[in-house]
Parts: structure tokens; sequence; C-alpha cells
């Protein structure tokens, strides 16, 4: 904002303080605001859920996260998000193969659409999938006729998370389908594979590692899933409630222990798909440039 | 180029299948729900839509919501590009670990970020118990929604700014502190116009999840129609008031700055692929 200042002041004293390779000054100030955020805003509020569970005996947790009811929560959440990750897993390829691969009218806006359910609240993709799904909606209508029902039974939220979640697959694995160099391709047509062996021989053991971090990164992001669920799932309980809608249920019952013992257990789950996430790219991307 | 080479899935009937099912799957799942939206919101009539616009509650959550991201952006900002600048600039013990840290809110679901405020700074936290005594209530009111807004946001600028930074090196800026430069003069000259389109699309993405934001917002809010209904979540009340047009129209707001996202992401990406401009371009923009 104002005027470049000259007078470098302390700054000369500090950049030749460190290492040799701290050329670069700052390092103090933007680690300081760093930690300072991280600790604030994402760790400082772990120590509430952690008090509010230290709170309660084994007995009393245990009891909490398996009544009947929150396990089948359990169970619907992780099916429906695997069956939702699949599937992006298999239409995000087609969708970044198409993208890459392919020249067609329409691309750059299809490119640009892909982002959609990123750029969209989840409470608009809810009540805009519960109205197409519903049974007098577009797609209601025609599922109806072949006896397919949609919304307010668990096949509502599979489409509400593949919805939600169809970026991942086609974001990571787009790079590196760009990234993949022709030779061994061509050289292996042109001894006469046919393409199919090709791709399973030659493209998809490069392409099978951000494969599958999409569709990690996509199952991470359903099982937390809330907004564009509860709106097309009915919310039976047993049947079609989701585990952060449990948890929200159980706030609106004032039982904040409840609700924390399970929220604590699902944290649990996101933060090992987190950290195991960022090993397995780690390792994958070291695999990369070592070559 | 040499001889044409035939790649895999260059037969015509090939790439017409595939080509043929992608867009498909894409104007079914993405383009129609698009559609559905705005079509829903004028199903009674342009009139219709402007009074439910123009509702006295709308409009109030119309400017709650930009208010909360008004505050947002600017925090997300600071703190992504400080925390992109020290990943990338310098190495140091727990580099790796803070680069995870700061993805926990893409991976923890917005019911337990509401969860985890509402219990740090609820009448029952020992954050919150402490403000009681000073009658300072944060959470079910509009400071509540900021701090959940704030922690949902807080990976966007630094997740788009880290990649950009990692792979641009650090030699222009070494070179400009060896030549006398300020550290604010270098930020400023060098690598501000080298990040500047990350950056700016990193504010898009905050801005958009900020205004957008349901899950962990509806747990600290307390959902007080005219006080503390953020616009998703006046799209909730009056879905359930069955008010359908009307939460569309509301919707339809929403689903602009989408769009409007969306746009600005394809410009940023168009201008990030442009060969370097020489120097004498200057003055746009």
């Amino acid at each position: 904002m104002s005027a470049p200042s000259q007078a470098a002041g302390a700054a000369p004293v500090r950049r030749f303080a460190g290492r040799s390779k701290r050329v670069l000054p700052g390092f103090g100030l933007s680690l300081g605001i760093s930690l300072f955020f991280v600790s604030l805003v994402l760790l400082l509020p772990l120590t509430g859920l952690v008090m509010e569970t230290a709170g309660m005996t084994w007995d009393q947790f245990w009891f909490t996260v398996t009544d009947p009811r929150v396990v089948e929560s359990y169970k619907v959440t992780l099916w429906t998000a695997l069956a939702a990750s699949l599937f992006n897993g298999a239409f995000g390829l087609l969708l970044a193969w198409v993208l890459v691969r392919y020249d067609f009218p329409g691309k750059r806006l299809v490119d640009a659409v892909v982002d959609l359910p990123f750029a969209l609240p989840t409470a608009v993709a809810g009540i805009t999938l519960a109205t197409l799904f519903a049974t007098n909606g577009w797609y209601g209508q025609m599922l109806e006729k072949i006896g397919v029902e949609v919304a307010f039974t668990p096949l509502g939220i599979v489409v509400a998370m593949a919805f939600t979640s169809i970026p991942f697959v086609v974001r990571t694995v787009q790079p590196v389908l760009e990234e993949l160099s022709p030779a061994d391709e061509e050289a292996a047509v042109s001894l006469g594979a046919s393409d199919l062996r090709v791709f399973r021989k030659v493209i998809f053991p490069s392409l099978w590692p951000a494969v599958v971090t999409g569709i990690a990164l996509s199952f991470t992001r359903s099982l937390g899933e809330f907004g564009a669920i509860i709106f097309i799932a009915g919310n039976t309980p047993y049947v079609s409630e989701v585990t952060s809608l449990m948890i929200f249920v159980r706030l609106q019952e004032y039982d904040y222990a409840a609700a924390s013992a399970i929220a604590s257990l699902m944290l649990l789950v996101s933060l090992c798909l987190l950290f195991a996430i960022h090993l397995w790219q780690g390792r994958y991307l070291r695999r990369l440039e070592g070559r | 180029m040499a001889a044409k080479h035939h790649r895999v899935g260059d037969q015509p009937w090939v790439r017409r299948i595939l080509v043929g099912l992608a867009l498909s799957i894409t104007v079914i799942l993405l383009v129609i729900p698009l559609v559905v939206i705005f079509y829903q919101a004028l199903s009674a009539g342009w009139s219709t839509f402007t009074s439910n616009v123009l509702d006295e509650y709308t409009l109030h959550a119309i400017g709650l919501t930009l208010f909360v991201a008004l505050l947002t952006v600017p925090l997300n900002l600071v703190f992504g590009t400080a925390l992109a600048w020290s990943v990338t600039r310098f190495r140091f013990p727990g580099r790796k670990l803070l680069t995870t840290l700061i993805d926990i809110p893409f991976a923890v679901s917005p019911v337990v970020a509401g969860l985890l405020y509402l219990l740090l700074y609820g009448r029952n936290g020992w954050v919150g118990s402490w403000l009681g005594q000073y009658d300072i209530q944060l959470m079910f009111s509009w400071p509540g929604i900021v701090m959940v807004t704030v922690f949902v946001t807080s990976p966007f600028v630094a997740r788009e700014l880290i990649p950009l930074m990692q792979q641009q090196g650090s030699e222009e800026e070494e070179a400009g502190v060896v030549l006398g430069a300020s550290g604010w003069r270098v930020f400023r000259k060098i690598t501000l116009p080298n990040i500047k389109w990350a950056l700016i699309y990193g504010v898009i993405l905050t801005n958009a999840r900020a205004m957008g934001e349901f899950g962990a917002v509806s747990v600290v809010s307390g959902n007080i129609r005219g006080q503390t209904n953020t616009l998703p979540l006046h799209v909730e009340l009056l879905y359930q008031d069955y008010n359908i047009v009307g939460a569309f129209a509301a919707a339809s707001l929403l689903a602009g700055i989408a769009i409007l996202t969306l746009i600005a992401k394809a410009f940023v990406e168009w201008r990030q692929s442009r060969p370097e401009q020489p120097a004498p371009e200057r003055g746009g923009v």
C-alpha cells in the first residue's frame, strides 16, 4: 500500500543470519502467521471435542457409537460413499481421457462445467437433485417407468455424493494423462498390440495411482457430505440416514456428548484418510520424479 | 511432424462412442441440474422471481452472506499467502506436516467442523464459558458463522499457490534480494506478478465456498430468520416451507455466483496458459 521502502532496516541482519540457503526474508513472519492460524483455527477447536468426549466413560462412549441406528448410518454412509466414488472413478477417467485426447465442439464448456459441483453450494445441489429425482421431477418420472426409485432412498444418497465429488478424479487424472509420453504407446500400437491391450499394459500402469488418489479424495469428501444429501435422502432412520446427519440429529436433541462421540469417530476416520492420501501422494510423486 | 502415428482410441468409432458417452453423462449430471435451478426460479414468472429475491428475509440473508464473505476472504488471503511463502521458499522440519494439516478442512465433514466450534466456543466450552462471563456470545450469531466459514475455506488460497510457487522456484526473488531490494519490495515486484492469477483464483474459490457453505454454518447459526440466516440456510428454510419457487429463486443467486466462478476459472487458466508476454505490456488491468 505505502511507498516502496528504501531503508531495509533490520532486514539484512536477519537475511544473512540463517543458513546460506535462507537468502529470502520473511521466514519468521510467514511461518509465524501460518502457525498461529493453523493452531487457532484448525487445531484449537479439536480440544473442545477431546474434552467433551473425555468427559464420557468408556461404556457411555461405546454405547453411543454402537447404537443400532448409528451403526446402520455407518453402513449406509460407507457403501454409498464407496459406490459414488467408484462411479466417479469410471466417469472421471472417461472425462479426463476425452478432454485430453480428443477435440470436439463444446470441449471448453465441458471442461469448465466439470468444476460446477465445487462452485455450487451443496444446499443448492441438494434441492436441485431432489427436485429432478422426485417422482414428479424430470428424471424421477422417467426412472419410475423402469421401476427405479432414487429420491428418498439410499440411491439418492449415492447420486448426491457422486454429484458433489465429480471433479476429484477428473482433475487428478487430467494432468497425468497430459504428461504421458506417446512413445511407448505408439511403439506398442505399431508392433500390432490391440488398443485395449496397450491401454491395460502401457497406459493404465502410469494412470492408476492418479485414479486411486482421485477415488480416495472423492470417498473422503462423500463420507462427510451433508448439504447435498439431506434433501434427497428422505432421512429415514435405519434406511437412509448418513452419519453426518446422525451427528446433526443428536445436536438437535441437545445431546452434545453423543454428537461428540460419533463425530470423534468420524473425525478419526477422515484424518486417517487424509494422512494416508498425503503419504500415498508423496510416495507416488517421488516415484514419478525419480524416473 | 513425422509420419502420423496411431495412438490408442484414435479410431473414429471409439472416439465417437467415448465422446458421446462423456457428453451425455455431463449433460445429465451437470448441465440439466444447472438449467433446472433457473427454470424453477422463473417457473412462476419474472414478477414472482423479483418479489422473491426482494423479499425482506432474502435481502437480509444476501446481506449477511456478503458480510461473512467480506470478512472471511481477506483473512484467508493473508493466511494462504503466508503459508505458501513459508512452505515453498524455506525448508524446515515439519514442513510436510504443515501442508497436510491445512487440508484438514477438506477432509472433515462440515457438520463435524461446526460441532468443533460449537463445543469450544459454545456456552459449555472452555473458551465459550470464559467468554460468557464477559457476556460475549459467539455461537448462534454472526461471529460464529464467520469463524466456521474461515475454517472451512482456509485451504483454498494456499492450495492454489503452493504447486505454482514450488514450480516457479525462488531464483528470481533471491536475485532481487541479492541486488538489495527489501523483502516487501521483492514480494510486490517479483512474486506477486508471478502468482497473481493463481491468487485471484484462490480468492474466487474462497469466496464461492464462503457464500455457499451450508453444513458447518447450519450447526452454529441457530437459523434465526432475518438475523443469522445466510443465503444457503435461507434456501433450506424456504424449501422446507414448501415454497419451492422461492427456494429456487434464492438458489439461483447462488448458482449465478457459481457460474461466475467457473467463468473466472476459465479466464484465469487462459491467462496462465498464454506464453510469457514481453515486458512492454505493463499498463493492463
